[in-house]
This record gives C-alpha cells, structure tokens and sequence, in this order.
C-alpha cells in the first residue's frame, strides 16, 4: 500500500529548523530522511521510517514553494499563501541568504556570471560544501548584486532593505558586491591566509571612508564603485613619495614619534622609504580598473610581508600607521591633508585587519 | 425525454408511490434503512416527480414561466412562487453595489518581451460590468478607480457573487484573463455584521493558481428601513457553528431547515467539449457559488416565516452526480438569536399584533391529532410499540409496515406543502392541514409537522433532557440520467446559470432527491420516536456518489427535550409564541406528548418533576424510552450518578459532550474502520448488493466500536460519524467518535476472549495469551485515560478485569437472581464482558485488529468533538491543519482481510504522521480530528483529515484537579451561561436554578442507593444505539456468537471533577507577539470557539468552492505538489476574505468536499474543494481585561479594536 498522495497543509506553516538546514544543504529528501534518521529522532518520537519521509517530502514541497518568495523577501512578508509568523519569516530568510565563508572566500572578487557558476563543480569539491548549496549561495551573490547594482546610497542598507538581512549579514553581501564589482583579486597564493571575514571587513573600510557615501549621502554613484574624482585626487598624493624632501622629513617625524615606543624602530628606519612608497602608490595606481585588481596583493606583497619578515608586532603597525597618517599635518607645503587621511583611513584599517597569519 | 426511463401518466401520482414502497428492500435495524430504489421502483418517483413536481419544485426560484409540465395542474403556479415568488408579493428591496479597485501587487509578467504587465479590472454583477482603466506596464498597478456602483435587487444580492476579473490589455490580440477573485457580498446585507468588505485578494486562476493580489473595497447600500430589511431574507444571518453563536442568545430556536437545488453540471454539458478547462472550471465555479446564494436565500426566506433571523449549524453540501446533475443541498436550525448587546430588540417585534393574530388558531388547534402522539388509538400504539415481535415482522413485509410509521404516500405531498405557493403566505401548520385534505389521506395521525431535528450539537446546560442514542438511516439510490438538450440552449444567455430556466424543464430532478432525503428523515423521525424521543439532535446529512450509485445518510441523536424548560421561559411573550411557531418540535415536546411515551412508567404522574429534580450532570443519559417496552435489547441500571433513573451501559451519541456531563477521566479518539469488497456491477444489480452489504458494514462499524471502547474502559461516544463510502468494487465504512467515561453509566465490562475448541491446549494457551494482552491493554487504557472511578466498598470485585472464569461465574450466579431486568432481555443473557468467540480466522482478525490501535504518544490526546473531555486548560496556540492521503490499495487479489489491514494502516499511519508534525505543540490536543474518505478510483482510496492541534497547560491541570469539586462546578455553570448565550429567563427556571450541584446529590445517592443487591443494577453491554429489531441481527447474532453478560459493578461519585471547557477557564498564555507583519493574522479552527480569546462579532458565513486544475502536474510537482499548493491557496482565499470582512478569525470551519482526479499518463489533475466557516472578530482575553468594561457584557463593542488583532 504506497501512498501516491500524501500532503498537510497547517494554517499557520510548519517549518522544522532541521529540515530547513537539510534543505538548504542541498540534501534530496532521501539523504534528509537518512540524516533525521542518524540524529535519532525515531527513537526520540517512536515513529517510522514512513512517517519521517512523508514528513520531510512536506516540508520539501512547502521550501520549493517558499523559494519563489524568498528570492524576494519582501514578497514574503506581503503574500498570502503562507501564514507565516514573524519570527518564522526572519529565520526563513536568514537562514536562506546565510552563506558558508569558505565558498564566498572562493567567490570573492569573481565576476558572478554563468561562467563562474559553473566552476562550482571544483569550488564545492574545495570547500566540501553541497554542490546544490553552493549554486544556491551562488544565485543568492549573483540575485543580491543585481538588485543593488545600480542603486544609489549605501550598500549594506540598500541589501538590508531589499532583502530584509539581518544589519551584520547585509553588510557581508555589500562586500561580496564590492568586491564582485571591483573585480579585487583575492585568489592569489599569498592571498590565502586572508578569511572572508578579512576581506568583508576590508570592503567595509573601504566602502565606509572612500565611497561618496561616506561623505554625501546622496550621492549619485552606487556605494559599489569607488568614486573615480577620488581615485583621480589619489594621483596628488604621490608627491609625498616623490618629492625627496618631503619624504625625508616624513621618515624623521614618524620615526621620531615612534622612538622608544616600537620595538622595531631599526627596521622602520630602514624601510620606511619603501613602506611609504608602497602605501602612496597602491593608492595611485587605482584609477586603473587592471591596477584595482591588485589592490590586495600589493599591500600584501609590499607592506604586510616586509613588516612580517621584520616581525612587527601588530601594535607596531598599528602605532606606525598612525603616526604615519598623521604626520603630513606638520609638512610644510603637504595640502592634501584630508585627501590622505581618508584615503589611510582605509588603508590602515585594511592592513591592521589583514595583518596576521 | 426520450432518454428518460419511463414516461407514465401522472395519473398514477398516488399509485405511483404505494407502488414504490413493496418493492423497497427496506430492513431497519435498529436506526438504519436502507432502501435501494430498483429498477421498476425508479420510475415510481418519477412519475410523482411529473405529476407532482411544479408544486414541489425546490430550485425553481423566481418565477418559473416556462413550466412545460403542468401535471399537478392545481399546484403548478404554486410552485412558480414557491422560492421567490413568495417573496415577489412584498416589495423588492432595492440596493447599491459599490466597487472600488485600489491597486494590484505581483502580478505575472504577462509580456515575456518588456517582463511586465498592462493590467485592467473587469467588475461583473449580474449583467453589468465595469472596466478600470488600463495600468500600463507594472507588476503593482495602481488603478484608484472610481467607485463603480452596480443598482441590483436584493435577491441578486443574495445569489450572485461579486465577480473580479483581472486581465493583460493587449492592442493587437484578445485580452489574456490574470485571473478573477469572487466576493459574496452576503456577509453585508446582515444589518450586524460586516459593513465593508476591503483589503487584498489573491488573484485566483483555475489553471495557474493565485496570480498575485488585487485590493478592493465593497460597499452595500439598501434603500430601505430597518423594518423592511428585516423582512427580507436578506436579513438573515447564517451560521456554521453548531452551537449557540457565542455573541448571541436564543430567543427561540424553531427547529430543523432544508433546501435543495439542482442543476446540471457544466462540466458535462455540450459546450464543454469545445471551451477551454479554463472556462469549464469557472462555469463551474460561478454556477456553485449562484446555487449556494440561492439556496441560502430560500434557506432564509424559510426561516422568515418561522419568525426566525438566523440559521445556525448551517451545513451546506455538494452533491456531484456527474451526468445527471449537481446538487446543492443545505440544513440548518432556525433560530430566533439576540445580540447579547441589546436583549430588548426582539420583544416588540414578536409582541407585534400581526403575528399573535397567527398564533391564535395555532394554540387552539381545533385537531389534537396534528399535534399529539398519544398512544390511546390502537394505530398509534402501533406506530410506537416496538415488541420484538411487531419489528420482526416488519421487515419480512419490508417497509409498508411502515406505513404507520412513514406514510410515504403523505411524503410526497407533505413536502409539495412546503414549496407550495398559495400556502407559502400560511402558517406552516395551516399548510400541511390544507395538504392533508387534498392528499385525502385518512392517516393523519401520522405526524405532518415538521421535522424536529437540530442540527446543533451542543446545547445549553438543562436543554436535553434525556439522550436515547444514535439514529441513522441510509438508502441506497441510482441516479436518474438525464438528458434533455431542450435547456442547452437557455445555457448561452448571460443569466443562463440562473437555474430556473434549466430546471423548469427537469423538475423531476429536485423532486426526486428531495423525495429521497424526505424519506430519509421521516426513517430518522420514526427511529427516534422508537427511542420515546422526539427530537433529534445532532442532525446530518451526507452522501456517497459512485458512478449512478448514490448512498444517502442521515444521522442523528434522538433526545428528549426539556418542554418545561421551554414553557417556563413563555414568561416571556415571544417563547410562547415559540411554542406555537414550531410545531415539529414543541407540540411534541408537549406535555401531552412526554407522557404519552412514559404511560407506564411507574411515577408518571411526575415524571417531568423527577426530571427536573435529576441532576443535570447525570440527567441526559436517563432512558427516555419505556422500560418495560424497549425498542431494542438493553440492559439498565439505576443511575451512578443520582441511583434515581435508569441508564443504559452505553451511550452512543453524535453530538458533543453536554457541557454538564460528569466525566471520569480523559477522552480518546475512537475509530471503526472497515472495507468490503464488492463485484462490479451495473445499475441495479450494484445497488442491490451494495444494500445488501451494507447491514453487514453497519453491524461490524459497531461491533468494532463497541470492542474499542471497552478496551479503552469507556462507556459512552460522542460525536459519532459513521460514513459509508461507496467505490467502484468495494465499499469503506469508517466511524469515529469520541469516547468518554460517564459517571452516570455503569464500568463497562472487559472483553473476553473465547475459543471454539476448548480441548485443545495449545489453542487454549493461544486464547488466554490473547486474553491476557486485552486485559493488559485495557489496563494500560484505562491508566493512560486515568480512568479510575471510585469503587464502592463492598465491591465484591476489585479489580478492573477479573480473572475471566471467576468472573463469570460469580457473574452468573448473579444474573439468575436478578429478575428485574431479565424479563426484557431477548436476546442475549446477563452477562456482562462481551465475549469475543474465535471461531474463524476473520473473528482472529478482529482481535488483532482491536489491538493494533496505537495509542498517541505522550503528550497527545486526540478526540473528534469539540472539546477534549477532561482537559480544560486550554493555551491560545492553535495549528489547524488539513492532511490528505491518497493510496493505492496494491493487492491483486485483494479480500476483505487485506484491504482492512491496509485501510486501518492508512489510517494509523496518518495519525502517527499528524502527532510527529506537530510534536513541537506537546502537551496538545487534536481536537475535532474529522476524516473524510473517498474512493475515486479502483484501488485508491482517498482519506482527508481536518483538525486542530491546541496546546493546554499540564501543571494547571493538575491545579484544576485539586480544585474544590464546588468551585469549579461553579465555574462550569457560570462558563456555560457565558459560553451557550442563553438567556437568562430560561436559565432561572427551577430546574436550571439549582443544577450544579451534582456533587451533593451523588453523595445523597450513593449513600441511600448503597444498599441495592448487585443484581438489580445489573447492566449489559448492548447495542443501546443500534440494537436491532430485524433478522440481520439474529444471524449476525448468531454467526458473531456476540455474547453478554454483566458488568462488574461499580459506582462513581462524580466528585472527581466536570470540567467543562470553557472559556472563562482557560488561562492566557502570552504568544510571541508578531508585531511587523504586513499580512493580519487569520486564524482558522474547526473548533466553534478560540482558546484564550472572546468572540466578539460574527462577520458572516464564509462558504468557498474552488477548483484547481493542471496540465502540467509534473513540472508542478506531482499530484503531491499540485494538492498542497492548492490547499494552501485555499487557505490564503479564506483567509484573505475573512480579512477583508474585518475579521481576524474563522470558526467552525469545515473542509465539506475534497474531490481530486489525476490522470498521470496526460500529465493533468483537478480538484474541487469546498470549504465553510464563520467569520469572526475575537480579542484576547488578556487584552479584554484590561478594558474597563466586564468582558460578558462589551464584547460586542469591541469590535472595532479587535479588527486589527495579530498574533
């Protein structure tokens, strides 16, 4: 006797917290039952094998149906074919637009087109995550950037009000749009020890202190892109590096300063010219969208590494960066004071965030 | 008409019935009939239905101008005014429709090129449409339209559906339909409720499903006065819920209700074959929804002339008979209700001159015969002495023996009398005397009142009197073919739908099926008299259709209302009036009439003083039969409760638990399943056998019944639902009810187990092994339902179960002592357990069977009435559900043991599936758990459950229990006042004055009834409901070796607790509150009342048909998938309409028909649900405390507030 039919419908609908994490794993309904079935509910609820199937087939069907909505989470909120209470919702698209660090850390930076969706195949084989999850998490990047691409204002609140995330999830999509705008590349080898959580606090600095947002905020441009007058303005920073004497006199302030209270003061002496180099320039190469794209690897590869091999502490690089950010106020003849100190705002807190193993 | 059966002259109307009744196989058992219209008996209707169908003609509304049958020449234009017409004599009352289309929201791309949408509204009443403008390319169009008002009569108002249409504009091609949303703007024409309907509907599409939401405000302007708009059946409001509406009191309650109309389905007319499944299905949909309109019109326009303004426990059904029609079929109780805000409104209005004037004759009938069922004339004595030896004979002559009971000659005419026009303006009385005199029937003993049935289900604390059990009848019938390309033609009009123009021209049709049900009922009435009631309570009606085969089944509870109860209360002008307004129900209840049934009885000079003086907790299960000529086998017992009346050993029931009942214990759900095979047949070959079956199902539903409510240590069922459903090649009997422990009743005996073959060991091992593990399981019961009544002390037997033999023979020796009782036992012995002979491997079965039922996990109980007894804590967390299985029965060759086992599985199964979804609810209860089987194929077997899971609160049980016995009696009575709305002069009667004192009174009992021998109390188990009175049952007897004996003996005092749910009770559990939700919450429960929460306002009956089909039922998920996507769109359309009325809630709801089809091979399915409920406002009872005013007293104007109520 099998059932060919077999449905429940509440008025108010069921979500099992359980069934939900399996579906979104990606799992089929048969893994799910046999998932269920190794947690042990049989024995908890004394039921059967047949219950739990037709139980989970349920919930897998109300999912399907609820996914339309949650690809727009207002919709959610406003239909009513479910009756879903608050709370409910909320966890719904939480959990649904909840992505694993790994695969996003995979993602970052990548264009999200069709060909990226493809090379998911390696990506899941990577991260062990569900190949059905990751082309979910995949869809809900690509859905997420296409929704905000063009609107103006801050990122993480135009995500927040579409998508209706929770503020700390809202602002992890803005950085996966910021970097899948900017193209940043985060693959390189010596990219690897750096975590999403790395780079999305990244984004956020950058975003926060460089984006025309962040100072008018009814700015015309999308928070994705950086605003190109700056990225122009940044060109006029290089005087600090190229004009020898204000470079000397740079070195002598912050060294000074930072005398007796770092204890790589030797190295700093010996490296500053370099260090300084490193920071103007990564800061003037960025009007080129090729340039942009090293944006990561240089400060990895000129700033971070160089002070790593010289075992800096981090409180040494913090103390440095800001005497470093600080300094030019007492330059004469330095007239991009506030150009430099938002454009190092984002750089320091970039290089303190990333500077660790 | 050459395709009609027979085409004999109407000459033999009369003929045409007393023909008839010979050749019914008609065997009444006990409360059944069953009667298969054969061959020659078919056309013995239809002839009555020419001659006699114009006056008679049910869904002939208006004005029936094109009667091209005047056979029953006199009574033609009668039947012309019968619906309508009546009323065509008052002024029409005038009204304004307004429609206004705010905006719409997630609309389908309907332009894959620009993926948007340019969205116009089309707005339909009647014959006239509107057009918004279009809305050019948007999703979320914002139409703001002007208001769009439609000048309509108010019988459209009643009929016709608001019709939406939302569709794409397209220059270039037809505009493509989004979809339509269908409004019933009745809820707007009753002066109390709903005033506006507005908010957001789901765009709705037979094909694809809810296509994004629509917002529209709907107003209703009448153009006349208060007064005016109470005469008109506009007026009337409709309940579904089957009890006193909770805002509301009973003036009057005036008894039972009925209508049918007929029509042809669309789905098998001509045009069908070249229209699209689209435009079938909305044919279909539009037509029911014009039916159901219209039949609560006439529905309404019955109640006005009872004096009545509302209907309550309004059960409107579908009959889909395929080719030869659909039909629409509704009851209902008329009732006189008041607002509780406004008690004085009513008085004027029954005081008024006009209608004392039609009181007068009515009072002072000058012809007792109409009105008393004495017994002094020899016919009558017939007519209500059921010797064993007058049943038998009765059905060896089958049903014209009947004739004493159910002239079926006056059946005919008697409901002509309804419809009939001249007499529409007439008292109901004068009517049927009237009709007497033309019918010249001289057997007008025979009672022409109407039927005293009711189909409430619970009644305030006093109203029943006594319960006598279950009565049922069922009648197997085959559907007329018809077809008559004559109408086609009409169809093509706009108002084609409008029905009576079609049915003019078949008015055989409606004739024929309200003969049927007329049978039925009166079947119903004459079961229910053989118990000495009068009354019927608990009414229902139902149908199973199987190709031309159609099963018709009534069932009710026979009980025996308090008339003094009623005449105390004529204190008041308007109950008088009462009195006389319904006969059926009053002039029986009658004085004369109770003592009529009671003329033996040894204290009959005070029997109603012995009534009233009963406790009200025990009083209902006193037998209102006589004992000394029982209508069937029983064993009594004094009381347990009051030691003063007698009591049968079990109660079968089909109403809920009188709120006064004296409970031991919890309730469980208790189901008889059962499935029969049966050869494929044609016609009356088919409905021969299915009779034929049919006693056998009957007997076995019960038997299996009675078995699992003694395992559970039970001795009464409410609530009980026995349906009998009818496929292809079998047949499906499944009966739940809840079973319960009353005081009153004696401890039911165990089962015991024999064997045929005593000798031998291994067998014998085998038996007592059996035996052991019943008795462990009624052990485990008993626990479980913490059924443990307190034994008295010189109970000789301790222990529930004894040891078998010992306690047969201790048994036995008491029996032969006791004289009292034997002289009316015929058939089977005093003994007390029944005994389970295995003599076959189908009583094996059985046995097994029996055990099989899993009792629900921990944390669970489950029950099918509306409160759980012995639970009445109740927490405000509700989860209605609908569950719908369907599978297929795999065997190939399958016997009747298989297909049990498979379908008690299925059922198992579902409910073990039901406790784990909704495990999170622990501790709850299932409450009203209904199911509903169909068999819609070979092999399939369809099963839809409809309950609601609500949590309560263990530790305060446990609170409760401890409670004072007299405080929480108190409580009960001042909840049951609260909760029932009655009155209060009613309630201030003596009887009623001091009822909630059980506890005093039992102890008195228990103490001067200690002394009784055991003998006299001596009890059976026995059919108390369904004892049989025919041959069947002896064989049955026979062949089931069903044996009796008595029960161990034991009292209860009733202290332990009567814990009636009620509202006033129930403790606030604060709910997470949802505070941002865009959508209100919309809570639905079949359940009558919310937990935690006072209704506050009655918006109006929802009633809903849908149909859902798909041509793509594997992209859309399988039938799986397409069923729960369209049940949840149910749901949301339900949902959204009670919004839109302002409510926040629906009650009593009811999934009536689920009819799903599937045809894999084409990839399609459709399906047709019917849903109905009440909508209401309720507010929290945590948020009425806060309001200044008592609760009792405000709630009706807090309604405003509460409209907006979320949780």
């Amino acid at each position: 006797m099998s059932s060919d039919l077999d449905v429940f419908v509440g008025n108010t609908t069921l979500i099992d917290e359980e069934v939900y994490r399996l579906w979104l794993d990606g799992h089929s309904v048969a893994e799910a039952v046999a998932r269920r079935l190794r947690g042990g509910v049989l024995e908890r609820e004394g039921t059967s094998v047949a219950v739990l199937q037709s139980d989970t087939r349920d919930h897998y069907r109300t999912f399907q149906m609820l996914e339309r909505l949650l690809h727009a989470p207002p919709r959610l909120l406003q239909q009513l074919l479910f009756q879903i209470p608050p709370e409910r919702q909320a966890l719904l698209i939480q959990r649904y637009y909840a992505f694993d660090e790994a695969l996003a850390r995979e993602l970052l930076g990548k264009k999200l087109s069709k060909g990226t969706k493809k090379e998911l195949d390696e990506v899941s084989a990577r991260t062990g995550v569900g190949i059905r999850s990751c082309r979910r998490q995949f869809d809900n990047f690509k859905r997420v950037f296409k929704a905000v691409e063009e609107l103006r204002g801050p990122l993480a609140e135009n995500i927040q009000q579409l998508f209706l995330l929770p503020p700390a999830l809202a602002r992890d999509y803005a950085a996966i749009v910021f970097f899948a705008n900017s193209r940043f590349e985060t693959g390189k080898r010596r990219l690897q020890f750096l975590s999403f959580a790395d780079f999305a606090a990244c984004a956020q600095s950058l975003m926060g202190h460089w984006s025309q947002g962040a100072l008018a905020p009814e700015a015309a441009e999308p928070d994705g892109d950086l605003p190109k007058s700056f990225l122009q303005d940044l060109k006029e920073l290089k005087v600090l590096v190229a004009d020898k004497d204000l470079l000397d006199q740079h070195k002598s302030l912050v060294c000074s300063a930072l005398r007796g209270k770092i204890s790589v003061h030797n190295e700093l002496e010996a490296n500053f010219k370099a260090l300084s180099r490193a920071l103007v320039n990564v800061g003037g190469k960025l009007t080129h969208a090729r340039d942009v794209r090293d944006f990561f690897v240089d400060l990895v590869e000129k700033v971070i590494e160089p002070c790593r091999s010289d075992k800096w502490s981090p409180g040494d690089l913090r103390l440095f960066l800001t005497h470093y950010t600080a300094a030019p106020r007492n330059l004469p003849g330095f007239r991009h004071q506030a150009l430099w100190e938002r454009y190092m705002a984002a750089i320091s807190a970039c290089l303190l965030r990333m500077y660790h193993d | 008409m050459g395709t009609m059966r027979t085409v004999p002259d109407f000459s033999v109307v009369r003929s045409g019935h007393e023909v008839q009744i010979p050749e019914q196989v008609s065997v009444p058992w006990q409360g059944l009939h069953r009667a298969v219209s054969r061959a020659p008996t078919i056309p013995g209707p239809a002839p009555a239905g020419r001659g006699g169908a114009a006056p008679r003609m049910r869904s002939g509304a208006a004005a029936a101008p094109r009667h091209r049958r005047g056979g029953a020449a006199a009574a033609a234009p009668a039947g012309a005014a019968g619906g309508g017409g009546g009323r065509r004599g008052r002024k029409k009352m005038p009204g304004k429709l307004k429609v206004k289309i705010v905006a719409g929201r997630h609309l389908p791309v309907m332009d894959r090129a620009s993926d948007l949408t340019d969205a116009f509204v089309e707005v339909k009443f009647g014959n006239t449409t509107f057009k918004t403008d279009v809305y050019p390319k948007s999703l979320n169009p914002q139409w703001n339209s002007e208001w769009f008002k439609f000048e309509v009569d108010d019988e459209e108002l009643q009929d016709e559906p608001l019709q939406i249409t939302v569709l794409d504009h397209d220059t270039y091609s037809a505009n493509d339909a989004i979809g339509k949303v269908y409004i019933d703007i009745d809820p707007l024409l009753y002066s109390e409720a709903a005033t506006v309907i507005s908010g957001w509907f789901p765009i709705y599409d037979t094909i694809h499903g809810i296509r994004g939401e629509i917002n529209v405000v709907v107003k209703v302007d009448l153009f006349n006065d208060l007064n005016r708009f109470r005469q008109s059946s506009c007026g009337v409001k409709f309940f579904c819920t089957t009890s006193i509406p909770k805002c509301y009191r009973a003036v009057v309650i005036h008894g039972f209700v009925e209508e049918l109309v007929v029509n042809e389905d669309p789905e098998y007319q001509w045009i069908d074959r070249i229209r699209t499944p689209r435009a079938s299905n909305e044919a279909r949909q539009r037509l029911i929804s014009l039916m159901s309109g219209e039949l609560q019109r006439k529905i309404g326009l019955k109640v006005l002339e009872m004096r009545g303004n509302a209907v309550v426990g309004y059960l409107q059904c579908f009959d889909l008979e395929g080719e030869s029609g659909l039909v629409v079929r509704a009851i209902g109780t008329a009732c006189t209700l008041d607002k509780l805000s406004n008690t004085s409104a009513f008085l004027p209005a029954c005081n008024s001159p006009s209608k004392e004037m039609k009181e007068i004759p009515f009072n002072e009938d000058p012809n007792p015969n109409t009105y008393s069922s004495g017994p002094s004339t020899p016919l009558k004595n017939q007519t209500y002495s059921f010797s064993p030896s007058k049943s038998y004979s009765r059905q060896s002559s089958s049903s014209d023996t009947d004739l004493s009971l159910t002239p079926k000659t006056g059946m005919g005419s008697g409901s002509a009398g309804k419809e009939g026009g001249p007499f529409k303006t007439l008292l109901r009385q004068q009517t049927q005397s009237a009709l007497e005199q033309r019918g010249g029937s001289p057997r007008r003993f025979c009672t022409r009142r109407e039927f005293p049935f009711f189909t409430l289900t619970t009644f305030p604390p006093g109203f029943l009197l006594h319960v006598g059990g279950v009565v049922s009848a069922r009648s197997v019938k085959l559907l007329d073919r018809i077809h008559n390309p004559a109408f086609v033609g009409i169809m093509g009009n706009t108002r084609s739908y409008k029905l009576l123009d079609w049915n003019s021209f078949n008015s055989d049709e409606p004739e024929t099926r309200d003969a049927w049900w007329a049978e039925i009922r009166q079947e119903i009435k004459s079961h229910a008299k053989a118990l000495g009631c009068h009354a019927v309570v608990g009414y229902s009606e139902s149908t199973s259709i199987c190709e031309e085969v159609c099963i018709l089944s009534a069932s009710g509870t026979a009980a025996v209302l308090n008339p003094r109860f009623l005449q105390d209360g004529t204190m008041e002008g308007c109950l008088e009036q009462r009195l006389s307004w319904q006969p059926g129900f009053f002039s029986i209840g009658s004085e004369k009439g109770e003592v009529d049934f009671f003329p033996q009885s040894q204290d009959s000079s005070s029997l109603l003083g012995i009534e009233e003086a009963s406790p009200p907790g025990c009083g209902f299960c006193h037998i209102p039969y006589d004992e000394l000529n029982m209508p069937f086998p029983a064993h009594l017992t004094y009381c347990y409760n009051c030691r003063k009346q007698k009591v049968p050993d079990v109660l079968f029931t089909t109403i809920d638990l009188p709120v006064e009942a004296i409970v031991v214990g919890k309730g469980c759900l208790i189901q008889a399943r059962l499935c029969r095979l049966k050869k494929k047949a044609q016609a009356e070959a088919n409905a021969t056998s299915i009779s034929n079956l049919l006693p056998f199902m009957e007997y076995e539903v019960h038997t299996q019944l009675m078995n699992k409510l003694k395992l559970r240590g039970m001795n009464a069922l409410f609530g009980l639902r026995i349906q009998i459903t009818v496929g292809e090649n079998m047949l499906m009997g499944l009966a739940s009810a809840t079973g319960v422990y009353l005081a009153a009743l004696p401890t039911p005996g165990g089962i015991q187990i024999a064997g045929k073959t005593p000798n031998d060991g291994t067998y014998e091992q085998h038996i007592s092994h059996m035996q052991k593990k019943i008795n462990d399981t009624i052990a485990k019961n008993k626990e479980l339902y913490e059924i443990n009544p307190p034994e008295l002390p010189e109970e000789i037997i301790g222990s529930p179960i004894p040891e078998p033999r010992q306690r047969s023979r201790l048994l036995r020796s008491q029996s032969e002592s006791s004289d009292e009782v034997t002289e009316l036992d015929l058939s089977h012995g005093k003994k007390d357990a029944f005994v389970l002979e295995i003599d076959d491997t189908d009583a094996m079965e059985d046995v097994h069977s029996l055990l099989t039922d899993v009792p629900p996990p921990s944390g669970f109980y489950s029950c099918n009435t509306e409160i759980m007894p012995g639970i009445n804590n109740w927490t405000p967390e509700i989860q209605m559900f609908t569950a719908v299985r369907v599978s297929r029965l795999s065997n190939i060759n399958p016997t009747n043991q298989t297909l049990n086992k498979n379908f008690n599985d299925l059922c198992e199964n579902l409910l073990k599936s039901l406790y784990f979804k909704l495990r999170s609810m622990v501790p709850c209860c299932l409450c009203h758990v209904n199911f509903t089987v169909a068999l819609p194929e070979d092999e399939l077997v369809q099963i839809a459950v409809t309950a609601v899971a609500i949590t309560y609160d263990k530790n305060q049980a446990l609170q409760a229990n401890k409670a004072p016995t007299e405080k929480s009696q108190q409580r009960a009575s001042t909840d049951n006042e609260e909760q029932l709305q009655f009155p209060l002069e009613l309630c201030s009667d003596p009887l009623s004055s001091q009822p909630f004192s059980p506890a005093k009174e039992v102890l008195e009992g228990a103490s001067s009834h200690t002394g009784i021998p055991a003998a006299q109390r001596a009890t059976s188990v026995d059919y108390s409901s369904f004892a049989d009175r025919c041959n069947s049952w002896i064989e049955l007897i026979k062949l089931k070796a069903q044996t009796i004996r008595r029960g161990s003996i034991k009292t209860t005092t009733s202290l332990e607790k009567a814990s009636p749910l009620a509202e006033g009770y129930l403790r606030h559990r604060s709910v997470p509150s949802c505070t941002n939700s865009t959508v209100s919450v919309v809570k639905m429960t079949p359940l009558s009342f919310l937990p935690g929460a006072k209704i506050t306002k009655y918006l109006g009956i929802i009633n809903m048909f849908f149909i859902r089909e798909t041509t793509s039922l594997r992209e859309e998920g399988g039938v799986s998938g397409f069923l729960h996507a369209f049940i949840a769109e149910v749901f949301a359309m339900v949902r959204a309409h009670v919004a839109a009325l302002g409510g926040n809630a629906v009650v009593s709801y009811i999934m009536k028909q689920c009819v799903f089809m599937e045809n894999p091979n084409k990839n399609q399915a459709q399906c047709l649900i019917n849903v109905s409920g009440d909508a209401v406002i309720f507010v929290r009872e945590s948020e009425l405390e806060m309001l200044p005013v008592q609760p009792s007293a405000a709630a009706p104007q807090h309604t405003s507030s509460a409209g907006d109520v979320t949780t």
